[in-house]
């Protein structure tokens, strides 16, 4: 029973990429554009092209500049919203001005940052940390701000420290808000490693995918976006698996309301 | 009948207090001139119309916000912020439980900022949890509760405090009527075992009436003390004797006068009660 639930899960999923590959190399049967390339062609391809030396020299480098990039937009997004949304005069003062720099698109910040840090891992983290920071932070000081009065005043009559409110009731509560921000940070995240990796680099996957381009080379071209989607769906799983782990009472919590 | 004043020096005194709303218009007046004091050991009731300022009158009481003029001390110290010996149960235990936690985490958690020890914490809240009837669910979330029980972890989590002083506002609005009368037996119980002194704000008459020693009418909005009438029934009571006694029938009676005129009174009449006793 368990296994036929599962089974039927997997054909859920799969179903649908099987038949758009079915389709893919139906269309490829006939004839030979040169720009796409057959199913079978693109796979081996695929593991030619990235199980080697461009594993080491492109693909890792990008992924730990990708997770340093999350990390310090989750740290920061965190802190500075936690802050912002504590504070009410701070965020009378701060909120027009927030709304002015997320409304910059980041990859303009590009060329900048090249002048001011250099050519280097630094530069383009601090791309995907302009960039990806902003959901996370506006998202968090939302959430602080949408904390409950009861809550609060159940705090304060029980005299919880600054740093116990902080922690046993300000984050937690902020706790589905936040997450909903690093979701959306996540997909920024990923385009801004590719953005900053096309100017004036010498590694990595948005320079290799660039190169491909220039040099004709279609079918690697075509692995290299593959990589991508790859990654980007293995940050989406991971984010799922560790929002069901973080908000397991949010999630319980909302379904008991549903029913009641 | 007057509640007799204790020569003894009264666990809580709220004197002369007055609260206004700063509004750009010069302030809404929430309470007027509230004037009255609690002797250690009370159970007192406070009732009045709706609207009346309970809510700011017992937030006032608990330091959560600030007076205009006249002052609250407990145990003879001034209260500016919530005190040490006070704990309070909120109108909405759903919302005032965190959802986060579980409920031994809950009860624990205020134990936690003073300063208990882990074995301290896990034994007091074990101890409350029983005290409540709340054996089995300490691993649950709050919210997998019903509605009852989640006031019984609320009342759990402030006798764990171990408070002079419970402040209950409105506790017992949400639940229904079968759930609403064990809740008032288990006040009463724990009232008689502790001996904890309680304040109970409500706007149920008969409510009051069943759970007080003591019930204090307020005034319609802006709030001045109606009426203040001692309930002389046995201590020993339960819903359905205490409830049918002729006695009961007669507070019951005087109290709804009281708030009936209240209703009118905006804290200007002059306070002359009739002795209905």
């Amino acid at each position: 029973m368990r296994a036929l639930t599962i089974l039927k899960n997997a054909a859920f999923i799969l179903a649908l990429p099987l038949l758009l590959i079915l389709l893919w190399w139906l269309g490829t049967l006939g004839g030979t554009n040169f720009y796409v390339p057959t199913p079978l062609q693109l796979i081996v391809t695929f593991f030619q092209t990235w199980f080697g030396e461009r594993m080491v020299e492109d693909v890792l480098p990008s992924i730990g500049r990708l997770f340093a990039g999350i990390a310090l937009t989750i740290a920061i997004g965190i802190a500075v919203g936690v802050v912002i949304g504590l504070f009410r005069p701070l965020r009378r003062v701060l909120e027009p001005l927030l709304e002015f720099f997320r409304a910059v698109p980041p990859p303009v910040l590009v060329p900048l940052l090249m002048l001011i840090i250099g050519v280097n891992d630094q530069m383009k983290v601090t791309v995907i940390v302009s960039g990806a920071v902003w959901p996370v932070l506006l998202n968090t000081v939302e959430g602080v701000r949408g904390t409950d009065q009861i809550m609060r005043d159940t705090a304060r009559s029980y005299r919880m420290t600054r740093t116990q409110q902080l922690l046993h009731l300000v984050l937690p509560a902020a706790s589905p808000q936040i997450l909903t921000g690093v979701r959306q940070s996540l997909p920024i995240a990923l385009i801004l490693m590719v953005i900053s990796e096309m100017f004036g680099s010498s590694t990595g996957l948005g320079l290799s995918i660039l190169q491909f381009q220039r040099n004709f080379a279609i079918p690697e071209m075509w692995s290299g976006i593959l990589v991508l989607g790859l990654i980007g769906f293995g940050l989406s799983i991971a984010f799922r698996i560790v929002e069901r782990r973080i908000l397991r009472w949010y999630h319980g919590l909302r379904e008991v309301q549903r029913e009641g | 009948m007057k509640a007799e004043r204790k020569d003894a020096a009264p666990l809580l005194v709220v004197d002369h207090l007055k609260k206004v709303y700063p509004t750009p218009d010069g302030g809404v007046e929430a309470v007027r001139d509230l004037h009255f004091s609690v002797p250690a050991g009370q159970l007192a009731c406070i009732v009045g119309p709706s609207g009346a300022g309970k809510t700011t009158l017992l937030k006032c009481i608990a330091g959560l916000l600030p007076i205009t003029s006249g002052s609250v001390s407990l145990l003879g110290e001034g209260v500016t912020g919530p005190p040490q010996a006070m704990a309070v149960v909120f109108q909405e235990n759903g919302r005032s439980l965190f959802p986060w936690m579980s409920v031994q985490a809950n009860v624990e958690l205020p134990l936690k900022s003073a300063g208990l020890s882990r074995d301290e914490r896990r034994r007091r809240a074990e101890e409350a949890l029983h005290a409540v009837g709340l054996d089995e669910v300490g691993g649950s979330y709050p919210w997998q509760l019903s509605g009852g029980m989640q006031q019984r972890v609320a009342i759990a989590r402030a006798i764990a405090y171990q408070p002079k002083v419970l402040l209950m506002d409105e506790p017992f609005a949400a639940v229904d009527a079968q759930t609403r009368a064990d809740l008032e037996d288990l006040i009463r119980t724990i009232w008689m075992q502790l001996g904890v002194t309680i304040l109970f704000v409500t706007h149920d008459i008969d409510e009051s009436v069943y759970l007080g020693e003591r019930v204090i009418v307020l005034s319609n909005s802006p709030t001045v003390v109606q009426d203040d009438i001692a309930i002389d029934l046995p201590a020993e009571r339960d819903q359905l004797t205490t409830r049918n006694a002729p006695r009961f029938a007669e507070l019951r009676g005087r109290i709804y006068e009281q708030i009936q005129r209240a209703k009118h009174n905006r804290g200007t009449e002059s306070i002359q009660v009739a002795d209905a006793g």
